[in-house]
C-alpha cells in the first residue's frame, strides 16, 4: 500500500513526511523525524512515555496514527525549553533530583507542563492524579511530585527553593 | 524537612566539600530535553529492523522449523534459528548476583529441542522495514509437538510432574537422585541445633507463605543495535547494566573474540537487575554478520513481559522459637523458589538473607531451585532476599505481638551488630541495623496516631552489597579540566557521585569534571552496575584513578622546582612544597601543572584498575501506615518512611530516591503485582494494564531517614543502598494490615479480591 503523504507542524516547524496508514505518531517522531525524546515504553497508551501535545491536548503519541497529523500541530518535549533557558520544570526535576534512569522525564515534563498551563495552582493530590498516567519506576514519585510543586509556586512568582 | 540524614561518627581528616551535598546531576540536562540516547535511541544508515518469533506454547517439542518462505520474502536479508547457534557446554558464570550456564542461555535466547515457556524465542529474522519482518514472522512454520506444562513450584515438584529437562538430576543432595525431576538444586544453611532451640522455645510461630513472580518492569524495553562488518568486527549499542558482562556472553554464545565485539552502553531506561542478561544482542549480532547491515532490535512491552526475566515467585514455610521474655531461640526455614524454564533462581542468596537481620544461635535453613514453564528468572534487586525476608519478617512481627513486645523492641533484642555471626557463615563489621531500628522507633511516625481502619507495620531487611572488578580513568586536560572515564552504566545518578568523589579527591570544582560511560574497547573491564556496588566499587576506583593523577601532578611541581617529589603535598587543588621546602614555592594549581604538562613529561592521566572488596552490608527498617476500604478490599498506603544505613551519602538526594523507589516497588508487589498465567500456560497479563505498577496517585510522599555508619573498607564510608528498599516493604504492609484488621495475610499479593475475602470469612468466622 502507498504510504500517506502529511504535512503538520511539529515543534513550530511545518514539516512533510511519509507514513504507512498503521504508523502511529510515535513511528513518525521516532523514526521518520528522528525526534526520540518521546519514549516507547508500552505502544497501548499504559505508561505515557511518549506523552506530546496535539493542538494544545496531552495524548500518548503511540495511540494517535501518523495519518491523522495532516494541518494539526504537535508539540514535544525537545521544544519545551526556551533556547539554552530550561523551562522551569526541567529545571525543578534536576534541582529535586526528581530522574533517575530518566526514561520516563520526557513524558512526565510534558504531562507536568500541561497541567500547569491548565492549573497553576494544583495540590499535591491533583498532581498524583493527573500523572498518574505517567510511569516512573524508578523514583516512587516523591521528588517528581515535590519538583512539580515547586516548578508551580516559581511559576506563580512566589519564593520557592528545593531542599 | 521530611527527609533527614544522620551522620555517623565518620570524622574525616578535612571538612568535605563535594561529598554529601546535592549538586546537579552532569547528565542531567540531556535527559530534560529528550536529548539524551536510550537503547531504542540510536540508528545507523543502511539499518534493518530485527524481529524475533515466539513461542504461543508453554512447553512443546520442536519437531521442525521451515524459514524458506520467510528468506524469499522480498526485503527480508537474514533469518536466524537454533541452526545459528552453537549448544554449549554447561558451566556457571556469575553475572550480577546470579549465576548463568551457557549451555541454559543458549537455549534461553533461542529455543533448541523445546520451547519452555509461552513467549521463548524460537526464530529471529531482519528485514528492511518493521513491517515487513513482522511479515516474515508470519511465514516461519514450526512444527511443536505441544507437551503437559507446570507453572506452579509445589505442582512441579511432584514426583509425575512434566519435566523441563530430561537430564536433570538434582543438585546439592547426598546420595543422589536417581531420577530426573524439576528440582535443581537444593542449598542447606545450619548453624547451632534447630531442634534443641525449638525445646527451648516458649512461644513458637510457624506459617507457610507464597509469593508471585513478579517484574523488574524497568520502563524501557530491551533494544540494541548491532553491525558486524564483513571481516566479522562487531560494534554493539545497547541498553545493560553490564556492557563488558554483554560482551562476554555475545563473544561465548557466538564463538567470537573478545576483542572483536565493541559494546558500547546506552542511557539505560531502568534495570533492577534485569539487564544483567542478555536476549536480543546475540540474536541482533547474528542477524548482522548473516546480512552484513546493521541490525535494530527493539522489545515490546508483552515481549518484555513474556520472555524477560521477572523474579520467582516462592512457597516458603519459616518457623521460629522464642522465650517469653523475648529471646529467639532457633528459626527455620524451607524456601522454594521458581526459577522459571531454566535453573537458577535466586535462592541461594534468598537462604542466605532470610534471618541475617537476626543473632541467632540456631538456624536452618534449606532452599529449593525449581523449574517451571515460565521466563527463566533474572535478578532484581537484592535478589531473593525480598521473597525469605517477607516470610520471615512477618512471623517476627507475629511473634513480638504474642509475646506482648513492641516489635522494634522485639528486634532490637535480637538484631544483628558488629561481631554477630551470620547463618551463612561470616561475621559482620560494623554494621547500622541497630541504628535504622533506634531511628525507627524515635521517628514522630512510629507513634503518630491512626485513623479507622488503619494500621501500622514494621520490618526490616538486609542486602549483601558487592565490589568486583571496576576499571577507572581520569584524564587530565590541558586546560585543568578533567575527563573520568567508567565502566558502570549510569541507572540512576552515579555519574554525579563518581564526579563528586573525583572533585574532593582532586581538590577541583565538581563542574570541571566531565564524565563518561566508556566503550568496552576503551576501558578495562568492568563488572556490571548491580549488587548495589557503583558509588562503591565505582567510587574506590574513581578514588584511586584520582589519586594516581595527584601523584603524578605532585611530581611534575616537584619537577618544575626541582626538590623531591616527596616534598610535594597536594591540598585544595595545589600542589605545595613541604616539609624542609615549605614556603619556597607559590603552590601551583592544577590548572597551573596541568598546562605545562607537556614540558614536564606528557599528559597525566591517572589510572585504576581493582577488584574492589569490603562493601559493607546495608540494613534499613520501614515503617508503614496502611488504611483498608472495607468494602471493596482495596489498601492504600498513607504513610511511609524508610530508614537505612547507608554507610556515608556521597550525593543524599539520589540515596534518598534510592529509598524512596525501592519502597514504592515494594508496594507494588506487597499489593497489586503478578504474573498471572491461564490453564493454557499463557501469561494473561503482558501489560502495564493488567501487570498493575504503582502510578503516582496509589502513593503518599515517602520520608526517609539516611543512617550513617561508615564502611571501614570505603575512603569515604559508602556502603550501596539501592537494593535493601525493596527488602523490607511486603512484610512491613502485611504487619500494618494485620494491625488494622487482626488478619495475618500470607500470600501475596494482597489485591482488593484477596482482601475482601479475607475480611469476609474473617466476619463470618467471627
Amino acid at each position: 500500500m502507498a504510504k500517506v503523504h502529511v504535512a503538520t507542524t511539529i515543534n513550530g516547524d511545518a514539516v512533510e513526511f511519509l507514513c504507512e496508514a498503521d504508523e502511529t505518531l510515535l513511528d513518525v517522531l521516532r523514526d521518520e523525524l528522528h525526534l526520540t525524546g518521546s519514549k516507547e515504553g508500552c505502544g497501548s497508551g499504559d505508561c505515557g512515555a511518549c506523552s506530546v501535545m496535539l493542538d494544545g491536548r496531552l495524548v500518548c503519541a503511540c495511540l494517535v496514527l501518523g495519518a491523522e497529523l495532516g494541518g494539526r500541530a504537535v508539540e514535544t518535549i525537545e521544544n519545551m525549553a526556551d533556547g539554552e533557558v530550561l523551562h522551569p520544570l526541567q529545571r525543578k526535576f534536576l534541582e529535586h533530583a526528581a530522574l533517575q534512569c530518566g526514561v520516563c522525564t520526557p513524558g512526565i515534563l510534558v504531562a507536568a507542563k500541561a497541567l500547569l498551563d491548565k492549573n497553576p495552582e494544583p495540590s499535591e493530590t491533583e498532581v498524583r492524579y493527573w500523572l498518574a498516567g505517567n510511569l516512573c519506576r524508578c523514583t516512587g514519585y516523591d521528588k517528581i511530585v515535590r519538583a512539580v510543586l515547586d516548578a508551580a509556586g516559581e511559576m506563580r512568582g512566589e519564593l520557592t527553593h528545593a531542599e | 524537612m521530611p527527609n533527614d540524614v544522620k551522620t555517623g561518627s565518620l570524622a574525616p581528616d578535612k571538612k568535605l566539600k563535594w561529598v554529601g551535598t546535592r549538586p546537579l546531576r552532569p547528565d542531567g540536562v540531556d535527559k530534560v530535553t529528550g536529548r539524551a540516547k536510550f537503547g531504542a535511541d540510536f540508528s545507523l544508515p543502511g539499518m534493518l529492523i530485527g524481529k524475533v518469533l515466539r513461542s504461543p506454547h508453554p512447553h512443546a517439542r520442536i519437531k521442525s522449523i521451515d524459514t524458506s518462505k520467510a528468506e524469499v520474502l522480498p526485503g527480508v536479508k537474514a533469518v536466524v534459528t537454533r541452526d545459528d547457534f552453537h549448544d554449549m557446554e554447561s558451566e556457571f558464570v556469575p553475572a550480577g548476583e546470579m549465576l548463568v550456564n551457557y549451555r541454559d542461555m543458549v537455549r534461553n535466547v533461542m529455543a533448541r529441542e523445546k520451547v519452555l515457556y509461552d513467549g521463548h524465542a524460537v526464530a529471529a529474522v531482519a528485514a528492511t522495514s518493521n513491517a515487513v519482518a513482522k511479515r516474515a514472522l508470519k511465514l516461519i512454520e514450526v512444527d511443536y509437538e505441544p507437551l503437559p506444562h507446570v507453572i506452579d513450584v509445589l505442582e512441579a515438584m511432584e514426583p509425575d510432574a512434566p519435566l523441563l529437562h530430561e537430564d536433570m538430576i538434582t543438585a546439592g543432595v547426598e546420595p543422589a537422585p536417581d531420577k530426573p525431576s524439576n528440582v535443581a538444586k537444593v542449598v542447606e544453611f545450619a548453624i547451632g541445633d534447630v531442634e534443641a532451640g525449638f525445646a527451648q522455645a516458649e512461644v513458637i510461630v510457624e506459617r507457610t507463605f507464597q509469593t508471585k513472580p513478579v517484574h523488574q518492569a524497568y520502563i524501557e524495553p530491551h533494544a540494541c543495535v548491532a553491525s558486524v562488518s564483513e571481516d566479522g568486527q562487531a560494534e554493539l549499542w545497547c541498553t545493560t547494566q553490564g556492557h563488558y558482562v554483554v560482551r562476554g556472553h555475545c563473544a561465548r554464545l557466538l564463538g567470537m573474540d573478545v576483542s572483536k565485539i565493541r559494546v558500547t552502553a546506552s542511557e539505560i531506561g531502568g534495570g533492577f537487575g534485569g539487564k544483567t542478561v542478555v536476549y536480543l544482542e546475540p540474536l541482533a549480532l547474528a542477524l548482522s554478520a548473516k546480512a552484513c547491515r546493521p541490525v535494530k532490535m527493539v522489545m515490546s512491552r508483552d515481549e518484555v513481559f513474556r520472555a524477560s526475566g521477572p523474579t520467582s515467585g516462592a512457597h516458603m514455610r519459616i518457623k521460629v522459637g522464642a522465650t517469653k521474655d523475648g529471646r529467639i531461640t532457633a528459626a527455620e526455614a524451607d524456601l522454594k523458589y521458581q526459577a522459571g524454564a531454566f535453573q537458577g533462581s535466586p535462592v541461594q542468596p534468598g537462604a542466605m538473607c532470610a534471618f541475617a537481620p537476626y543473632d541467632l544461635e540456631n538456624v536452618k535453613v534449606v532452599g529449593y531451585d525449581v523449574v517451571t514453564n515460565r521466563p527463566k528468572v533474572a535478578a532484581y534487586r537484592a535478589p531473593g532476599a525480598p521473597i525469605s525476608e517477607y516470610a520471615v519478617e512477618c512471623v517476627i512481627d507475629e511473634l513480638a505481638r504474642k509475646l506482648g513486645l513492641d516489635p522494634i523492641d522485639f528486634r532490637l533484642a535480637n538484631a544483628a551488630k558488629e561481631g554477630t555471626r551470620a547463618a551463612y557463615g561470616p561475621k559482620f563489621g560494623p554494621i547500622g541495623l541497630v541504628e535504622t531500628l533506634q531511628e525507627a522507633k524515635a521517628h514522630p511516625h512510629y507513634t503518630a496516631p491512626l485513623g479507622p481502619d488503619q494500621g501500622r507495620g514494621v520490618a526490616s531487611g538486609f542486602w549483601f552489597n558487592i565490589g568486583g572488578e571496576t576499571c577507572a580513568a581520569l584524564n587530565i586536560n590541558e586546560d585543568g579540566t578533567a575527563a573520568l572515564m567508567i565502566g558502570t552504566p549510569d541507572i540512576g545518578g552515579s555519574r554525579a557521585s563518581l564526579c563528586m568523589m573525583a572533585a574532593e579527591e582532586l581538590g577541583i570544582d565538581l563542574d570541571r569534571i566531565r564524565p563518561i560511560i566508556a566503550d568496552t574497547s576503551s576501558l578495562g573491564y568492568t563488572f556490571l552496575t548491580g549488587g548495589s556496588r557503583v558509588t562503591f566499587a565505582s567510587g574506590m576506583a574513581t578514588i584511586d584513578a584520582a589519586q594516581d593523577a595527584v601523584r603524578q601532578l605532585c611530581e611534575r611541581a616537584a619537577k618544575i622546582w626541582e626538590i623531591p617529589s616527596d616534598a610535594v603535598e597536594w591540598e585544595d587543588g595545589y600542589a605545595k612544597p613541604a616539609g624542609a621546602n615549605a614556603g619556597d614555592f607559590e603552590p601551583m594549581s592544577l590548572a597551573e601543572v596541568a598546562k605545562v604538562a607537556g614540558k614536564t613529561g606528557g599528559p597525566i592521566v591517572g589510572h585504576a584498575q581493582i577488584n574492589a572488596q569490603g562493601a559493607g552490608p546495608s540494613f534499613g527498617t520501614h515503617i508503614v501506615d496502611v488504611e483498608v476500604d472495607r468494602e471493596t478490599g482495596r489498601v492504600t498506603v498513607v504513610r511511609y518512611t524508610v530508614v537505612q544505613d547507608a554507610g556515608k551519602a556521597v550525593h543524599p538526594a539520589y540515596v534518598e530516591g534510592q529509598y524512596q523507589g525501592g519502597a514504592v516497588q515494594g508496594i507494588g508487589w506487597a499489593l497489586n503485582e503478578e504474573y498471572i498465567y491461564g490453564e493454557d500456560g499463557r501469561l494473561e497479563n503482558p501489560g502495564f494494564l493488567d501487570y498493575r505498577i504503582p502510578v503516582a496517585s496509589d502513593v503518599p510522599m515517602i520520608d526517609t531517614v539516611i543512617v550513617e555508619v561508615p564502611n571501614p573498607r570505603h575512603p569515604y564510608g559508602v556502603r550501596g543502598v539501592g537494593e535493601t528498599p525493596i527488602v523490607p516493604p511486603m512484610a512491613a504492609i502485611t504487619n500494618a494490615l494485620a494491625d488494622a484488621l487482626g488478619i495475618r495475610f500470607t500470600e501475596l499479593p494482597m489485591s482488593p479480591p484477596k482482601v475482601l475475602e479475607a475480611i469476609g470469612e474473617a466476619a463470618a468466622g467471627g
